[in-house]
């Protein structure tokens, strides 16, 4: 273990003492190299997340919710450089850390779960073995009885009759229940942060709330956080304490749930809302919100949702732009909020 | 694809890859010995000389001499065109004949489908040299038999492929459209499938071309098909063993290292003109 | 129950074989009693050879009588050593294996590794190198590269012994038969100075053999690696933490493995092909040196047994490799 982030005090329970945060994000800025040029996918990307609490990272797909999940993990492919920003855990900023160092983090204070479950697991090996690797490499359960570990690790996600499906495969199992697999590995080293990057995309409507349940059962059982990251903003309202909404790699507008879903202060978030089958007084409202995500290796205006935004006026353009604060807990990236 | 695209993804596909480059001048190089090589060489490559037998390396004889006084560089300049004659004529009648063979399958489907599969997957069973083998030994011993048995054991290549490009292109609106244009079969077949599937297939071509002559010239090696004196790569290097244990080097060296360079052109082309076609398959 | 249902889906390409066997030797454009009989043949003997190989009668007649006798393990008389050709091609078959094997283990030894660190970092000098490599190793003829291993180190520097044969019988004797194999049976017998001296012969021609067959399998290896490394549960494997050698061997490898066992097929293509060539060179006395001269000589009968040796054998070796994607993949055997 290191220095720091030491077991023996849990770290979410030392920085809670302090006040600080269990994470924050701080003015992230990320590009990638593509052939076509580099595209600026974070631009200033800034929130926080508190112990305890499931906060929702809400943005179409584009927007850069898990590129900015990715960088929390380290998981980013080679060509993304993170040009400035900070991303502190318990305080202390993962990028200024060694590799190595992030590399103990990883599956044990952080731990990620992804979509598609089915291809998210290792496709010929027994999920009990999946489990079993896992806390092969973050505890030290003694080896006779890391099975049974990983069996009531099953148990934890309800999954039935744990024992037998230790010895499944994950082509055996349901979408579902591959899920709850991945999340019964997320959680077998008790991290104090999870992030799901849409945990459930591409399960059918029942077993999402079943999942998502589960999810905010283990919250409340565990004290971990949740960093949830999605394109439905109604399952985010309902399952989060907080919202922040992203748009071509801003956050535009953060505020706890209910506040967000009753008075967004964004015409984007405005937009999402309209969107969302519940809220939807229509058929036509449904429509999606009109234009395309810009193209971010064009150079952008201060406010990049200005070409789709009805409500665009010529002081808009006008640099520098920055986050308006409209309550204690609410802030809003346009200069003309709703 | 327009020419200029054409061009400028050449270019490209040369800037990327400078050892795409170097196979296009070798592949040239090897062209002009093919087809000017007699009139080149500065000997006559069956010409023996007893008093100039077995010299190494000089000015006068560059690649040296064999145990006949014969000049080994002209001998082995004057071989590229059996060599690559060989390949070539191989894998023309391959393409041919499985492309026909699989366009058939593929396009008619059914039983006829079947026995072109079945037939393929038979030829696959063997291990391909030997088949060549047992085909050259059955047909006679002789250079045009070599060249049928490298093409039969090519046939599968070329059949599969073909078949599998028409499966996928036979309902294709422009492919029903000419069909109910009153179109037969064959003029669908040939006017507007295989123009389609050229592309790729001369990539398959290309990486066929190598394996072709190392195949032919495998055969000669081991005393198929082409008969002494006649200059060919695989009979020299065949020859030249003979005199390894008393240091002779030269005389298996030279014509060995013709036939890796001519398999390494075709090889780097094939793999350079994969990427110019389909840069997405790049391993 | 999975390994039968391989067993019958080999059954087809075994058909084919016997009957394109069947062609190769009664279908032929000249006169296939000259062939059998010989180049020195006349033309009584000639009749003689068309009588008792039955070649008067029609051709499925003869395909009949052709099967009857493989039944009965009959390919025939060599006209080279006057023996039954079955029993010249066992007696030789052992020696031929162990080159084939020994060439196998070297290909993968070298190709499994030099793929995986090309695909950890792809554009590298290391995956530059595997490029390079491998596209040098596709080009060089197997008996080329036999001759030039055979003038450096043998004739130049004297590190192998003398390319003659399996083991130098001046000073060792070949050990009792048991697996036929020299390595095995000369450690059977205890005879630990043979063993040496035999595995002494057997690396220049393993080698030669395996170079060619590092291509494909090379090739192969670097294409799955990186295609599993890039896939989503290795990327849930890391953020697991898992340590990186638990990634890249039990997660990217395991998984990598179908493809690259998918592609032996061409690799024992390629060794048994090139065997032939590779035989011949160092004198190694093996069922391809037989064919060779057994083709020289026009010894028909011995050719097209060595033929469907051969074809039988790598229908085996195919069926062996797809039991062994069997084994490695549940989602194949949960299938049925």
């Amino acid at each position: 273990m290191k220095a720091g982030l030491m077991r023996a005090t849990h770290p979410a329970e030392a920085a809670a003492a302090h006040g600080v945060p269990l994470l924050e994000v701080d003015r992230l800025t990320l590009d990638f190299a593509t052939r076509g040029g580099r595209v600026k996918a974070l631009d200033q990307v800034g929130f926080t997340l508190d112990r305890g609490q499931i906060l929702g990272l809400v943005g179409e797909s584009g927007s850069g919710k898990s590129v900015t999940a990715f960088a929390i993990m380290d998981l980013l492919d080679q060509a993304a450089r993170i040009e400035t920003g900070q991303i502190r855990f318990t305080g202390i900023d993962l990028l200024a850390r060694k590799r190595r160092a992030l590399k103990e983090l990883r599956g044990r204070e952080i731990a990620m779960i992804f979509q598609s479950p089915r291809t998210a697991l290792h496709p010929i090996r027994k999920v009990g073995h999946q489990i079993e690797d896992v806390l092969r490499a973050h505890s030290s359960v003694p080896p006779g009885l890391r099975r049974q570990k990983a069996i009531e690790a099953l148990e934890r996600v309800r999954i039935p009759d744990p024992a037998r499906r230790y010895e499944a495969y994950p082509f055996e199992l349901s979408g579902g229940m591959c899920q709850r697999v991945m999340i019964a590995m997320a959680l077998s080293a008790d991290p104090s942060l999870l992030i799901a990057d849409e945990p459930t995309t591409g399960l059918d409507v029942t077993t999402q709330a079943v999942i998502m349940d589960l999810i905010r059962d283990l919250v409340r059982e565990s004290g971990m956080s949740v960093l949830l990251i999605t394109h439905d903003l109604a399952m985010a309202g309902e399952y989060c304490d907080r919202i922040a909404v992203m748009h071509a790699g801003h956050i535009v507008e953060t505020a706890p749930a209910h506040l967000l879903l009753r008075e967004p202060a964004h015409p984007y978030s405005a937009k999402l809302i309209a969107a969302t089958p519940a809220k939807a007084a229509s058929i036509e409202a449904l429509a999606a919100i009109p234009g395309n995500l810009p193209d971010l290796r064009q150079p952008q205006p201060p406010c990049r949702f200005s070409t789709r935004c009805e409500r665009h006026r010529p002081d808009c353009d006008q640099p520098p732009l920055d986050a308006a604060r409209l309550g204690q807990d609410h802030l809003v990236l346009c200069r003309h909020p709703l | 694809m327009a020419v200029s695209t054409l061009i400028r993804d050449t270019r490209y596909a040369f800037g990327q890859n400078p050892l795409t480059l170097m196979a296009a001048i070798l592949f040239v190089f090897l062209v002009a010995c093919a087809l000017l090589g007699p009139t080149l060489v500065p000997y006559d490559p069956l010409a023996s000389d007893a008093m100039a037998r077995m010299q190494p390396p000089s000015l006068g004889h560059p690649f040296g001499t064999d145990s006949l006084g014969r000049d080994m560089l002209s001998r082995t300049i004057v071989a590229t065109r059996l060599d690559l004659g060989m390949a070539v004529f191989a894998v023309a009648l391959s393409f041919v004949v499985g492309t026909a063979m699989g366009a058939v399958a593929g396009y008619l489907g059914g039983w006829m489908d079947k026995v072109i599969g079945r037939i393929f997957d038979t030829i696959m069973a063997f291990p391909l040299f030997v088949l060549a083998m047992g085909i050259v030994a059955a047909l006679g011993n002789s250079v045009i038999n070599i060249v049928i048995a490298t093409a039969v054991i090519n046939l599968p290549f070329y059949g599969r492929f073909a078949r599998a490009e028409v499966n996928v292109r036979r309902d294709l609106a422009f492919i029903e459209a000419a069909r109910m244009g009153g179109n037969g079969p064959m003029s669908v077949m040939a006017r507007h499938i295989v123009p389609n599937i050229l592309p790729p297939m001369m990539v398959q071509i290309s990486l066929n071309m190598g394996w072709a002559i190392l195949n032919a010239a495998g055969l000669s090696f081991i005393g198929l098909g082409v008969r002494p004196p006649e200059p060919e790569w695989g009979i020299m290097v065949s020859e030249g063993a003979a005199y390894i244990f008393s240091g002779e080097w030269w005389t298996f060296v030279f014509p060995g290292m013709a036939l890796v360079l001519a398999v390494f052109c075709f090889n780097l082309l094939g793999d350079g003109l994969r990427d110019m076609i389909d840069p997405r398959r790049r391993t | 129950m999975i390994v039968l249902r391989r067993l019958a889906e080999a059954v087809p390409s075994l058909v084919g074989v016997v009957i394109v066997t069947f062609l190769l030797s009664h279908a032929l454009p000249g006169d296939p009693a000259a062939y059998f009989a010989g180049p020195a043949a006349n033309a009584e003997s000639v009749a003689e050879v068309r009588r008792t190989l039955g070649l008067d009668r029609s051709l499925p007649v003869q395909f009949g009588y052709y099967l009857l006798d493989l039944a009965k393990g009959d390919l025939g008389h060599s006209l080279t050593t006057g023996q039954p050709v079955t029993s010249d091609l066992l007696q030789r078959l052992p020696a031929s294996m162990e080159l084939t094997l020994a060439a196998l283990i070297v290909a993968i030894a070298v190709a499994l590794p030099l793929g995986i660190v090309a695909a950890l970092r792809p554009n590298s000098l290391a995956d530059h190198f595997c490029r390079l490599t491998v596209t040098i190793g596709a080009a060089f003829p197997t008996f080329f590269v036999g001759l030039l291993l055979v003038y450096l180190l043998y004739f130049k520097l004297g590190l192998v012994p003398q390319p003659l044969g399996r083991l130098d019988e001046i000073y060792f004797t070949p050990p009792p038969t048991v697996t036929g194999f020299y390595l095995i049976d000369t450690l059977l017998n205890g005879d630990v100075d043979a063993f040496r001296a035999a595995l002494s012969q057997l690396i220049l021609p393993a080698v030669s053999l395996a170079l060619f067959a590092m291509a494909p399998l090379a090739r192969m290896t670097r294409a799955a690696m990186l295609t599993a490394l890039g896939s989503d549960f290795v990327r849930t494997a890391r953020a697991n933490g898992l340590p990186a050698r638990k990634v890249i061997f039990t997660y990217a490898l395991r998984s990598a493995m179908l493809s690259i066992v998918n592609v032996m097929g061409m690799v024992f293509s390629f060794l048994l092909g090139s065997n032939v060539l590779i035989e011949q060179v160092f004198g190694w006395p093996g069922i391809g040196a037989y064919a060779v001269s057994a083709v020289i000589a026009s010894d028909y009968a011995a050719v097209q047994g060595f033929v469907l040796m051969m074809a039988i054998l790598y229908v085996l070796l195919n069926l062996a490799v797809d039991l062994a994607a069997t084994a490695i993949d549940p989602r194949v055997r949960f299938e049925s």
